[in-house]
């Protein structure tokens, strides 16, 4: 159990099959479903990537690179569990059928959205979909997920949490806060370093990567560490579920480091081309997790070419439909929600300052 | 009706709450088996066993963080920070979670937690044990401040805002825990005892934020105070022989800005009361509001008695804190304007 954090748990190997202990034995539909959610991620970033560029909206992230780990690890763990993710978790929500449209409002914070306005493009909430309040803050939502899964134990429930947090997030007090209360509480919270190597323009050695690796920090506190090829699908899904049951029956947290790689920038406001070579994502060894899973299921022999072309097709034109439906609504400052929406939910019930302030706007 | 001083009535409160709601928990450093080192939740655990009433690790964030998860799956937690000058750690959770989780989901999700923490000064804490920072939370929208300066109130007070919907921050007047104090560090120490607002129910009574309470009516000044300077402003108001009405604001968010406006269009005269350092101070805050507010029926400039502007000091303790001489010339300078 102590190399476990040293070692890096693979089942597809280079060849495209599913080998080794960790195999999780997915069937065939799980399979197509998880590629799905992962295609379909890629292609909505893609399309709200170039809406950003004609000024449809103010900012974009895209999840490109990282698509195996929320499609997984959504679709490993029950629809009741809670996330607390991180802004490159889009797949949780595609591979829990959250409605594109609804996606598509909240980024151009239209009439439609369901936040009403009030957040940054992909920041989403979805309580309904199991994905927690996210905010600009990173890290500050890693301490809530281990107090949510002390709640589900004081409730006697067998409701789990599951919280992401950045390599370059590691260096924040929350990160060890949470690991110490999820220690010491034995909490059923699954804690999870995504370590994409990039913290916008400094790589993961600024966070003490170089030293040792993030799962081995687990060790410390108490906790087994699982280090993770994060371009594996299959790999994802065995460790999720390995450390689901260890927290549904009580044997407490585990932190599990996702190795994967960041392939494009950070968010549309940095040029990754200023601080790393350009054609870096290329010669990531573990590879391109879409195209991973891919030539898995073409080995397997239930997926071929032109599937593949049909599924991406089917799915650009989902999006687009998405996309369009929100252009109706309106894309960003040419339709929001009622003004009055941001003056709402501040508190319970506004007081007299949120009231006066209201009428002073003249509404 | 019992005698309680303010930590019996606080344990009173917590007491009642863990008893008539499963869903609420407290926890906090050295908070369970001990039972604080304030005593505020002694023989709760025991009573109501290690899952409601526990200690945690020294970790300010942590306990917060915690807290807000549970508060957003359902539960009513109830934390202790140990000094609201530790609070710090924890400043990032309460701004950038606790106050926004409502607004920036959409409604989805919300934290009804209380944060309670002994604050304040004139019990030789030095820097480190006597600091008043309300007014940094109260600048945080999405957070309500309130600060009892009773037993009575303190207890009613309590069960308010564990029963709201949002998050308190629940800063508790140390100095007067056992005692009322009006800043003369010479006298002879009081109690609680016959003092009128050491009565209180046993049972679950409630008093509700957001309602300053008028202490004494007057004609002449009305007097801003909360927490221990309550009782500094009613011996201050002696000492002047100024006919001045005593509001103890009691939460300052949300503010109960009827009632100040009401008694400074009557008096016309406001000297606002804090521990706190002045500048940025609440009382900057009150005095904006009371010029916006009541200025044609101003007869002197507002007043603002506070610590000065310093880190709280050791020895010059008594230098510091905005006794009842600076409120009574202070009144006397409104009335001479």
């Amino acid at each position: 159990m102590r190399d476990l954090p040293y070692g890096l748990i693979r089942v597809l190997d280079d060849g495209g099959d599913a080998v080794g202990p960790w195999n999780p034995n997915l069937s065939a539909e799980v399979l197509v479903a998880g590629l799905r959610a992962m295609l379909l991620t890629r292609a909505f970033d893609d399309r709200m990537f170039r809406l950003h560029r004609q000024g449809k909206t103010s900012f974009y992230m895209k999840s490109t690179g990282e698509e195996a780990i929320g499609a997984a690890q959504s679709m490993a763990l029950d629809a009741n569990d809670m996330s607390f993710p991180t802004y490159r978790m889009l797949s949780w929500l595609m591979a829990r059928e959250y409605p594109l449209e609804d996606l598509v409002n909240q980024i151009f914070s239209n009439a439609n959205d369901p936040l009403k306005g009030r957040q940054l493009p992909i920041l989403y909430s979805a309580r309904d979909y199991g994905f927690y309040s996210l905010s600009g803050n990173v890290g500050s939502r890693f301490g809530a997920a281990v107090g949510w899964a002390m709640a589900s134990a004081f409730k006697h429930d067998t409701k789990i949490a599951i919280a992401h947090i950045g390599d370059g997030t590691t260096a924040e007090g929350d990160f060890h806060e949470a690991l110490t209360f999820a220690s010491v509480y034995r909490a059923p919270v699954i804690l999870c370093v995504v370590n994409n190597q990039w913290a916008i323009s400094t790589y993961s050695g600024f966070a003490g990567g170089e030293s040792t690796t993030f799962a081995a920090k687990a060790l410390a506190y108490g906790l087994p560490g699982l280090r993770i090829d994060g371009n594996d699908f299959l790999a994802v899904w065995a460790a999720t579920e390995w450390a689901a049951e260890r927290a549904r029956t009580n044997n407490g947290a585990t932190l599990i480091e996702l190795f994967t790689y960041r392939a494009a920038a950070h968010s549309t406001s940095d040029d990754p081309g200023k601080y790393r070579p350009v054609d870096e994502a290329a010669h990531w060894p573990l590879g391109d997790p879409v195209e991973r899973l891919r030539g898995h299921i073409t080995r397997l022999g239930i997926w071929d070419d032109t599937k593949h072309e049909a599924l991406i097709a089917g799915l650009d034109s989902t999006v687009r439909l998405a996309v369009k439906a929100g252009e109706a609504i309106g894309t960003l400052g040419k339709s929001k929600p009622s003004v009055k929406e941001m003056f709402e939910d501040v508190f319970a019930t506004p007081d007299w300052r949120l009231i006066e302030q209201r009428r002073e706007l003249g509404i | 009706m019992t005698q309680m001083n303010m930590i019996q009535a606080l344990n009173s409160a917590l007491d009642v709450l863990l008893t008539d709601d499963p869903d609420t928990l407290t926890f906090g450093q050295d908070v369970g088996y001990f039972g604080g080192v304030f005593r505020v939740t002694e023989g709760l655990q025991k009573k109501h066993g290690v899952t409601r009433c526990f200690d945690t690790p020294i970790s300010e964030g942590g306990i917060v963080a915690a807290a807000i998860g549970m508060a957003a799956y359902g539960l009513r937690p109830i934390v202790e920070i140990q000094f609201a000058d530790y609070i710090l750690p924890a400043y990032d959770q309460l701004v950038s979670e606790a106050a926004r989780l409502r607004y920036r989901s959409g409604g989805q999700f919300w934290a009804p937690m209380t944060v309670r923490a002994p604050y304040g000064g004139g019990i030789f804490g030095g820097q480190t044990h006597s600091q008043s920072p309300e007014a940094i939370f109260a600048h945080i929208t999405g957070l309500k401040t309130v600060i009892p300066s009773n037993p009575y109130d303190a207890k009613g007070l309590l069960i308010a805002a564990v029963e709201d919907d949002d998050p308190v921050i629940f800063l508790e007047p140390k100095r007067i825990y056992n005692g009322p104090f009006d800043g003369r560090q010479n006298q002879s120490l009081r109690t609680w005892a016959n003092e009128a607002t050491a009565e209180v129910p046993e049972g679950r009574f409630t008093v509700p934020l957001g309602k300053a309470a008028v202490v004494r009516e007057g004609r002449e000044a009305t007097v801003l105070a909360y927490g221990t300077m309550v009782h500094v402003a009613a011996a201050g108001i002696n000492d002047s022989g100024v006919n001045a009405e005593l509001i103890d604001l009691r939460s300052i968010v949300p503010l109960d800005i009827d009632t100040i406006i009401a008694s400074v269009r009557k008096t016309g005269r406001c000297v606002i009361l804090h521990e706190a350092s002045r500048f940025g101070g609440f009382g900057g805050e009150l005095s904006a509001l009371v010029q916006e507010r009541c200025f044609h029926h101003l007869r002197a400039p507002i007043e603002r008695v506070a610590g000065w502007d310093t880190p709280y000091p050791h020895a010059f303790e008594w230098d510091y804190f905005p006794g009842p001489t600076r409120l009574a010339d202070a009144l006397r300078r409104a009335m001479e304007a």
